[in-house]
């Protein structure tokens, strides 16, 4: 079945897709992209599409890819009265996202140690399959993590409290319900404080290579030539257990309400009911933990800086997440409804309109921060008031992948894509070196290809490019 | 018959394990889980941990089965390599199984992925009857 060209760069997966479908899908990507994007996608798409209460599309970014449930880069709003919520749109590693640090220190001061930077950032951050951090936390602590996030961080001597305005949710979301939490998530979640995890996560050393909005790079405190800190991880073991003990919970949920799902992964409950409610409880302690997560690994990170460099400052540009649920108030045709908007592999990006935007950044919208891969640049964008009637105020998150885990091991050696990215002056220093095979460029779409469509949409504005120099990986 | 599969996923692991009891079945499946993180040929079994389980049916008992042997890798820091696991049914599944394996070595164990969860898209576990064989089938996130 083809999908309906809407306008440049918007597609729609039509209701006769699938007959339960209660709306249209969404899927925002160009022309060049389209072909990227899997049937199995475009199904999960149309999954979505059924659920109960769902407001307007279920929507795709344009770096959207196979997932679980939801596509990986989909979002879905769901109306209080009707609606559901589902741990299917947000996923196990909740409140994955991404943190930007600048620097006050040049790419010529720099540059001569990212090696040894590298070096000791892998060793101040444990990162890596099974790795427990630094810190020895109580239950107590832990419960406090859950409850206050990167101000709990804060109290504990990690980072500042100016930080915190720079923080989605200023690192610490409300609702938090900690009862809600497993003595499994405790315990999984407990010594991994402070830890990068692996996979795709990374910890980057990167250069302001180009400045696309001069008047927002500003207000960001970006320029040419900066050096930049980008921390990407999520709510480790605690988080994907949490999604796990509630999606058993919601699994049985599904039968108690009488909703059919086209997928066991969309297992979910009606808002406003105890499931629903403890779910969500429990994904704002997770969402909270990597909040607190991403500030001590901040915190250490300047701790190294200020060892080799003196005078450093690695201050916050902003912190964003990219797997979460939001309680959010949305126009939805000229009515202003309580939404609860799912967010898999998406960013919030939210314009100068959103009380939620800090004041500091109030005049020009959100940081969006658009990470790249190893060897692949990211992005800073900014949110745009124009995205809340396109996409609820969200874009994309990363990339998106185009070729599997196998592929890729069958592809590429680590040694080989470690001596590629030394060939072109990136560092790179991993705990499983396999892996890198697995996190090849190649692996991924071409980043500049999907934020260009994010751009051109407008649903978010290009700022800078940031490009890698040195990686510190799981 | 093959004790299990991997089949093309684009950003997470999927695998077909198969048993001509459901006990082989679980006990091929773990292994697939296992296997994807790590070479099991280096898991010595030196210890052994016990895993003891209920559920009102197989495919519920086969999930908790999975999402356990996740929880016991990360919160023992202990890889795996062998399963013996019993089934009992009485009002519900029961499950009981000895997990044969050691605590994990950097120098000597490393990792080409690391399961976070255990999805339940097309989460299945069925037989089939043509060939009375079981099959369980998984989306593992890493």
């Amino acid at each position: 079945m083809t999908l309906n060209k809407i306008d440049e760069n918007i597609y729609e997966v039509p209701q006769v897709y699938r007959p339960d479908m209660r709306v249209p899908g969404r899927i925002f990507v160009s022309e060049t992209l389209l072909p990227m994007i899997e049937p199995g996608t475009i199904d999960q798409v149309a999954n979505v599409a059924t659920l109960s209460g769902i407001v307007k599309y279920s929507m795709a970014m344009p770096d959207a890819h196979l997932g679980y449930g939801f596509p990986i880069g989909g979002v879905a709003a769901f109306r209080e009265d009707g609606g559901i919520i589902s741990p299917g749109g947000v996923g196990f590693d909740i409140n994955c996202g991404v943190r930007l640090l600048r620097s006050n220190l040049s790419y010529e001061t720099v540059q001569p140690l990212i090696s040894t930077l590298i070096d000791s950032l892998f060793n101040a951050v444990p990162s890596g399959v099974g790795a427990t951090g630094r810190l020895h936390v109580t239950d107590q602590q832990l419960t406090e993590a859950f409850l206050e996030g990167a101000k709990w961080a804060v109290d504990q001597g990690y980072g500042v409290k100016d930080d915190l305005v720079r923080c989605e949710e200023f690192g610490s979301m409300k609702g938090a319900d900690p009862s809600q939490v497993s003595i499994k998530a405790r315990k999984r979640g407990r010594p991994q404080l402070g830890t990068l995890g692996s996979g795709n996560h990374f910890l980057e050393i990167q250069r302001v290579d180009e400045i696309f909005d001069e008047h927002v790079a500003k207000r960001f405190g970006l320029s040419k030539g900066q050096i930049t800190v980008m921390i990407h991880c999520g709510s480790r073991g605690a988080g994907h257990q949490i999604c796990t003990d509630h999606l058993e919970v919601l699994s049985r949920a599904v039968h108690k309400y009488c909703i059919d799902i086209p997928d066991k992964q969309l297992a979910c409950a009606p808002i406003g009911t105890p499931e629903a409610d403890h779910y969500f409880g429990a994904m704002v302690c997770a969402a909270n933990y990597a909040w607190a997560n991403r500030h001590i690994i901040a915190h250490w990170t300047r701790e190294v800086f200020e060892r080799y460099f003196s005078g450093a400052k690695l201050d916050l540009i902003y912190d964003v997440a990219h797997n979460v649920a939001k309680i959010e108030k949305h126009d939805v045709d000229g009515v202003i409804e309580k939404l609860y908007v799912h967010r898999k592999g998406a960013t919030r990006s939210f314009g100068p309109s959103r009380s939620e935007v800090p004041e500091i950044y109030r005049e020009v919208g959100q940081p969006v921060l658009i990470p790249g891969s190893m060897g692949t640049p990211s992005y800073v964008l900014c949110g745009t008031d124009k995205a809340l009637g396109l996409t609820f105020g969200s874009a994309c998150h990363g990339a998106g992948r185009v070729m599997s885990r196998s592929q890729a091991l069958k592809t590429f050696t680590g040694q080989d894509i470690r001596a590629e990215l030394s060939r072109i002056g990136i560092k790179v220093k991993a705990t499983h070196p396999s892996m890198l095979a697995e996190e090849a460029p190649q692996v991924y779409k071409p980043s500049d290809e999907v934020v260009n469509v994010v751009h051109n949409l407008r649903i978010a504005t290009k700022v800078a490019r940031l490009i890698p120099l040195g990686v510190s990986k799981g | 018959m093959k004790p299990f599969e991997y089949l093309e996923h684009t950003a997470d692991v999927k695998f077909r394990a198969y048993g001509r009891t459901p006990e082989e079945m679980l006990s091929n499946a773990a292994v697939a889980l296992f296997g994807t993180m790590t070479d099991l040929s280096k898991v010595q079994t030196k210890e052994t941990w016990k895993a003891e389980l209920n559920a009102p049916d197989l495919e519920q008992l086969a999930y908790d089965w999975l999402s356990e042997i996740v929880f016991l890798f990360e919160t023992e820091s202990a890889v795996f390599s062998t399963f013996d696991v019993k089934l009992t049914r009485n009002e519900d599944w029961k499950l009981e199984a000895q997990i044969g394996g050691e605590r994990t070595d950097p120098s000597r164990h490393t990792f080409d992925n690391e399961v976070k969860a255990v999805t339940l898209h097309e989460f299945e576990v069925k037989k089939n009857d043509k060939n009375d064989v079981w099959c369980l089938q998984a989306v593992l996130d890493v």
